[in-house]
């Protein structure tokens, strides 16, 4: 299991399977194949990490964005078939579950945010119970299912296994992570301006946090606030983004180094370190969505 | 580890999830906590209300019972007034009749005794008349003196 060395077998489970396009005159330089030069730009999956750092921007993580939907659809089926039995009466088995989730999370909502607004607490649930499942991906020992996608691709799509890359844990991609809380930058954003028109939002970014009432003296703080307040904007998504991957990245490295020295002996450490990482994945998930309400709430108040 | 366009296919993702549950998802599950705890209010509302009808229908239980207490001793009072008031009219009615029927004795008896006294008198006129008629040998002119003892008989 743990591959002709352990280096390969671990940069291998960090890398996602990638499909992208690939600049024309390239040369492919696959292990198991012939060396390739494209004539033409070409759409395909990167064989190796090389590749898929050379596709650019122009690529996407197709592993990363079906698990993520995959989960999302399953997470929104589940609330849907919930919400269809939803009633005033004595709520059944399954709308329990919903509705303690539900209630969770509108407590949560309605103590850190205080203006109004029908986004906010379906946009905490989908966050937290979203990101909860990404997160819980880890659980499953690294081998299971990207051994089995591996195994599929070789004996029927005449893979090599070495470009059969599958990453199941979406949130330790940083694409993903950063994709959610730059989403919620544009929010924090739009609320703002929302709440206090344009020019509040250009006040928000120029004025503070150094203040002056000689209308000079304002005008000459601009840039500096400006430069502050432009930071801290920013500083506020990727702090929320690489939080959350850091955290799941680490952990499933953790698995991996396990996997990769101890082979089929690799639960005696994994399985310490998954009851642990329960904590971690539930605590990065609420932290996420935490984190979220409040800055939609800064957003919307008045200091 | 590459930046790429999964970022664009993720906040695709994102903001499809978070519309769905915008619309389908949290209105009704929302909808139907809010209708629930109303309900519940409600339902504790009218618990207290109940408890506090009984209350007043037990003090005017308790009220309604005294006050027929109090009424049927008063009716057994009257009843007992009335009850006495009727064997004293009896006992008079009685006493007057008793009276009456001794009256009513008396005077027959006084009757009687006349009536007695008069046989005797007209008895002893017959009785003396023979007397008289043995003692003078029959000669005496029954017509003459009949006048004569009737005026005896009456004085006797």
């Amino acid at each position: 299991m743990a591959g002709s060395n352990a280096q390969d077998y671990i940069k291998h489970h960090l890398g996602n399977l990638t499909y992208g396009e690939l600049p024309a005159g390239y040369v492919r330089e696959c292990d198991g194949r012939d060396t390739q030069t494209l004539t033409e730009s070409t759409w395909t999956f990167a064989c190796n990490g090389n590749e898929a750092k050379d596709m650019g921007f122009a690529a996407f993580h197709v592993d990363s964005l079906a698990w993520s939907g995959g989960l999302g659809i399953i997470m929104c089926l589940l609330f849907w078939m919930g919400a269809r039995k939803a009633t005033a009466g004595v709520p059944s088995g399954f709308l329990n579950f919903v509705e303690s989730i539900i209630e969770f999370i509108d407590t949560q909502v309605r103590d850190s945010f205080h203006g109004k607004s029908k986004l906010v607490a379906p946009l905490s649930l989908v966050i937290f119970c979203w990101v909860f499942l990404m997160n819980l991906m880890d659980l499953i020992p690294v081998d299971f299912i990207p051994g089995t996608f591996s195994w599929i691709m070789t004996s029927f799509f005449g893979w090599t296994a070495q470009e059969a890359y599958f990453k199941i844990v979406p949130s330790t991609d940083p694409n993903i992570t950063l994709s959610m809380s730059f989403s919620v930058m544009l929010l924090v954003i739009f609320f703002t301006i929302k709440a206090k028109g344009l020019g509040g939002f250009v006040g928000t970014l120029t004025l503070h946090p150094f203040e002056a009432s000689n209308p000079v003296l304002k005008a000459l703080l601009m840039p500096v606030n400006l430069l502050l307040e432009t930071i801290g904007l920013l500083a506020k998504p990727v702090s929320l983004g690489l939080r959350l991957f850091g955290n799941m990245y680490a952990g499933e490295f953790v698995f991996i180094m396990l996997a990769a020295m101890m082979g089929a002996w690799q639960f005696i450490g994994a399985w310490p370190w998954a009851v642990f990482h329960i904590l971690v994945i539930t605590l990065q998930a609420f932290i996420f969505m935490v984190l979220t309400i409040v800055y939609l709430s800064m957003a919307v108040e008045d200091h | 580890m590459n930046i790429n366009a999964t970022l664009i296919g993720q906040a695709i993702w994102f903001a499809l999830f978070v519309f769905f549950c915008m619309k389908f998802v949290w209105p009704p599950i929302s909808r139907a906590l809010d209708e629930r705890k109303q309900k519940i209010a409600e339902g504790l509302s009218a618990a207290d209300r109940a408890e506090r009808d009984l209350e007043l229908a037990q003090e005017k239980a308790t009220a309604n019972l005294k006050e027929s207490k109090e009424k049927a001793a008063e009716i057994i009072d009257q009843a007992n007034r009335r009850a006495n008031q009727i064997v004293e009219e009896a006992k008079d009615a009685a006493r007057t009749e008793g009276e009456r029927l001794i009256a009513k004795a008396q005077s027959e008896i006084d009757q009687e005794v006349n009536q007695a006294r008069e046989q005797l008198r007209k008895e002893v006129a017959v009785l003396a008349l023979s007397g008289a008629e043995k003692v003078l040998g029959n000669e005496v002119n029954q017509d003459a003196h009949t006048q004569l003892l009737e005026q005896l008989a009456a004085e006797l």
